[in-house]
């Protein structure tokens, strides 16, 4: 009885840990640096994390399914350079439009996505690999169909750029967007029955299909989501930048799965949440504004990539040492 | 190689169109890219009766009650339910018509909890919100659980359970279906004995409330216990069905492995020379235990037994790739340890998988490459590969094997399964061991072909090879063994000289079967 607690204490503890991780860190730079816990310093990681955030929301969903979704970059940088030309050419378009608009851009994509693994049966990483060139190279098309290469704030409604500075009961509007999606995301996948096949379809496939689930639709319905989410972001990171290129979110799914992974969702799939990624989106934001804070200007870039590398690979080998020793442990007990 | 069953045996009562069954297969064929797994197979359950199905390795009894699941749709042949034909074309429509299987592996989620594993795409939901009413959740699992003989936390993750408590969670599972027809395909495999008891009294339990319960296992003295029906299956036909009362043991092991053996290659009785391998007390925790033999050279030794009793497991710790917890193993008198394949390659052993498309071959190669694959180092000078040397070698061996290719540049894909299986050989012969462990030698290959290697195991024996033979295939561990050993749950069960080996007594070792053991045991 006291193991089978010790697996529930561990299974918390994947959560716990990266906490830790988090406060520490957050300790060291405040020490380090008056800079950190200022209102300013903290209000510009919430507004880096927002997005962040919202795409990992969708890839902590694809990733349960034991796929990947490698192509969130390709589908912000396309809905923020489109959404951007739209509002130039008519600034009139509420902002609710203009995030629909993406998020509907972002959802056909990603339904390409889950057409290719649900029904091409390729597998999620050579697909997305693909799309994520494919949907790279059409930024350019159509920047250059529309001879818009780059979107600035000048191009850009006020109103619209108001978005990243309005408040709603002295909460930034930008921030209440990715909390109610967290919310929305955490009851689908912890308290519906669709969400829970999610689980069920990474962790085990075979049996999930034995049980009358319908894998395919449950990862079409994924990566429509990842796809749908990368757009919304899109929108956001417009107004957040108001600086927009054919390279916007260039690289950007490798922090997503980075946030994803260091917050516990396991790369084979089943077993993780959006709670764990919200916390390893902060954890990203936070390493990334310490190594500002914390070392020379010139240098942080540098420093930011590879600690970037070693955390991602700290989670995955802990994950590895925690899952091997519990299965030993297991193991043990049942012999 | 098959003989009719009405030829051998006094035929079992074959069930005419009977609409008192819960469910009926009849005459289900199945084939998989042209290998018959299914000739003839009919199957009749009754409404709170145990119906116990038994064969021989790949007698079609897996494929059957996976037709019965819905997993495998059959190519011939009819499903009727209460006498009225239906289609099972996924396993949902087979849940849905009230058909539940407990498979031989627990197909669980082992990172949910025992309640979604028994509820999972079932959640009770709260109409209005969707939100999954967990209390109402957990309340009936708790019951479930409370009749299955559980004493579990229904939020328990799966992971941590033992084999038999997810057993039961499968059981559990049936229950909340409703399951009119429950199948269990041998579900006491991993289980203590007091465990089997928990089950069969579930499953008796079930019977009277008037499930019909397909059993299949191996260990005859269980489906005796359990079984009202026994329908035989033999090479993918369906022989018939008899109550439990009319048979005995000995009667079912004669139907399930009854058939002509002349047909195949005799091996000339051999004149065993010096020990070649010899192992004592090997055991490996949990698997194996125990285990103590020894092969001479000139001599073919046969590891029988079912599928699972561990043979291929003592193969591959021998061979290094696999650890040994304790034991010793010693080559031509000499004493070894291998810590790896290749020391054990080094040493003078071969070991030919039973995979020998995953485990065996490189398919895309060519016969030549994949013939020199061990000798790698001798076939090169200076760091790069000799491939006319490589080619006159396996060319050698293609030779000695007969093998029929039209070079040895062509890739070992393009070779039948038979030839497939020489390349395998000649690959481990041009290490030129001093013992040879062969597993399932001839395991999917043709009648023909599988004459051919067995005339090729005695032409190596009688040069002085030691060679292993694990095998399933009841005939050919008994035309071409020179003793017999026979494993049953990780432990040596029986040996039997050439001389006193029958199917009866090879067979019932092999399933425990106390009643006809005792010889050489």
């Amino acid at each position: 009885m006291d193991r089978r607690r010790l697996v529930t204490l561990v299974a918390r503890f994947r959560e716990f840990g990266i906490l830790l991780v988090l406060i520490l860190l957050v300790a060291i730079t405040s020490v380090g640096n008056s800079n950190f816990l200022t209102s300013t310093n903290l209000e510009g990681i919430a507004l880096d994390t927002a997005i962040l955030v919202i795409l990992a929301i969708g890839e902590t969903v694809v990733i349960l399914t034991r796929n990947i979704d490698l192509s969130v970059g390709a589908i912000l940088g396309f809905s923020a350079l489109f959404v951007g030309v739209v509002l130039k050419v008519h600034p009139g378009v509420p902002i609710p439009a203009a995030l629909l608009l993406g998020a509907a851009v972002g959802l056909v994509f990603g339904l390409g996505n889950g057409l290719l693994v649900a029904l091409g049966e390729v597998p999620a990483i050579i697909a997305t690999l693909g799309t994520l060139g494919i949907y790279r190279g059409l930024i350019f098309v159509y920047s250059s169909g529309s001879n818009q290469h780059e979107i600035t704030a000048s191009d850009l409604p006020n109103n619209f750029l108001a978005l990243a500075t309005q408040t709603f009961l002295g909460v930034k509007l930008f921030l209440i967007i990715p909390v109610l999606l967290l919310l929305a995301a955490g009851y689908w996948l912890g308290q519906t029955r669709s969400g829970r096949e999610v689980y069920a379809v990474g962790g085990n496939g075979a049996a999930a299909r034995l049980a009358g689930i319908k894998s395919g639709r449950t990862v079409l319905l994924a990566f429509a989501l990842s796809g749908a989410l990368a757009g919304l972001g899109g929108v956001l990171y417009l107004a957040r930048y108001a600086q927009v290129d054919t390279l916007a979110g260039s690289g950007m799914e490798l922090n997503v799965i980075a946030a994803v992974v260091i917050g516990g969702t396991s790369t084979l799939g089943g077993v993780g949440g959006v709670l764990g990624t919200l916390i390893g989106c902060v954890l990203l934001s936070v390493i990334n504004n310490s190594l500002v804070l914390l070392t020379d200007p010139g240098s942080a870039q540098f420093w930011s990539r590879a600690v970037y590398g070693l955390v991602i690979l700290g989670a995955v080998v802990a994950d590895a040492l925690i899952t091997g020793r519990l299965q030993r442990a297991l193991r043990r007990r049942r012999a | 190689m098959r003989d009719s069953p009405a030829a051998s045996h006094d035929e079992g009562h074959t069930p005419s169109l009977d609409r008192s069954a819960v469910l009926e297969l009849r005459h289900i064929r199945k084939t998989f890219a042209g290998v018959v797994a299914l000739e003839d197979a009919t199957l009749a359950l009754h409404a709170g009766h145990v119906h116990a199905l038994v064969g021989e390795n790949g007698a079609g009894k897996s494929t059957l009650i996976k037709v019965l699941a819905g997993v495998h749709t059959p190519d011939d042949g009819q499903i009727l339910q209460h006498g009225r034909l239906v289609h099972f074309n996924s396993p949902a429509q087979a849940r849905d018509a009230g058909v539940a299987v407990i498979y031989q592996e627990p197909t669980l989620f082992p990172d949910l909890s025992v309640a979604e594993n028994i509820f999972m795409g079932r959640h009770p939901v709260d109409p209005r919100t969707r939100r999954v009413r967990w209390s109402a959740l957990y309340a009936e699992v708790r019951a479930l659980l409370r009749q299955v003989g559980l004493d579990l936390d229904p939020r328990e993750r799966v992971r941590g359970l033992s084999v038999a408590d997810q057993q039961l969670v499968e059981v559990a599972k049936a229950l909340s279906l409703k399951a009119r027809v429950l199948i269990m395909d041998e579900p006491t495999a991993a289980l203590t004995p007091s465990e089997v008891e928990r089950l069969f009294d579930i499953v008796r339990r079930l019977r009277g409330q008037g499930v019909a319960v397909v059993f299949i296992g191996h260990r005859l003295d269980e489906i005796f216990v359990l079984a009202d029906e026994i329908t035989v299956l033999r090479d993918g036909v369906g022989l018939g069905v008899w109550p439990a009362a009319d048979l005995t043991a000995d009667r079912v092991i004669a139907l399930m492995v009854g058939r002509d053996l002349k047909t195949l290659y005799e091996k000339a009785p051999a004149a065993p020379g010096n020990v070649a391998l010899r192992v004592e007390n090997l055991r490996r925790e949990g698997v194996f235990a125990n285990i103590s033999f020894n092969v001479r050279s000139g001599e073919i030794v046969g590891l029988a037994g079912l599928v699972g009793a561990g043979r291929t497991e003592v193969a591959r710790a021998i061979f290094g790739i696999d650890r040994l917890d304790g034991g010793k193993v010693w080559l031509k008198e000499q004493l070894v340890a291998f810590r790896s394949a290749r020391s054990a390659v080094k040493a003078g052993l071969a070991y030919v998988p039973e995979d020998r498309q995953s485990q065996g071959l490189v398919l895309p190669l060519p016969i030549s490459q994949n013939v020199t694959l061990p000798l790698l180092r001798e076939m090169a000078r200076g760091g790069f590969l000799r491939p006319a040397r490589e080619r006159a070698l396996s060319q050698e061996y293609a030779g000695r094997l007969r093998l029929r290719a039209r070079s040895v540049r062509q890739a070992v894909r393009e070779l039948s399964g038979g030839n497939q299986q020489k390349v395998v050989l000649s690959k481990w012969l041009a290490t030129r061991p001093i013992v040879l462990i062969l597993d399932e030698p001839t395991r999917g290959i043709d009648v023909g072909a599988k004459a051919e290697v067995h005339r090729l195991m005695g032409e190596l024996a009688a040069g002085g090879l030691a060679i292993l033979m694990i095998s399933s295939d009841l005939p050919e561990i008994l035309a071409m063994s020179d003793r017999i050993l026979t494993m049953r749950e990780g432990r040596l069960v029986g040996e039997f000289d050439r001389a006193e080996a029958t199917p009866v007594r090879v067979m019932a070792a092999a399933a425990g079967q106390p009643a006809a053991m005792g010889v050489g045991a």
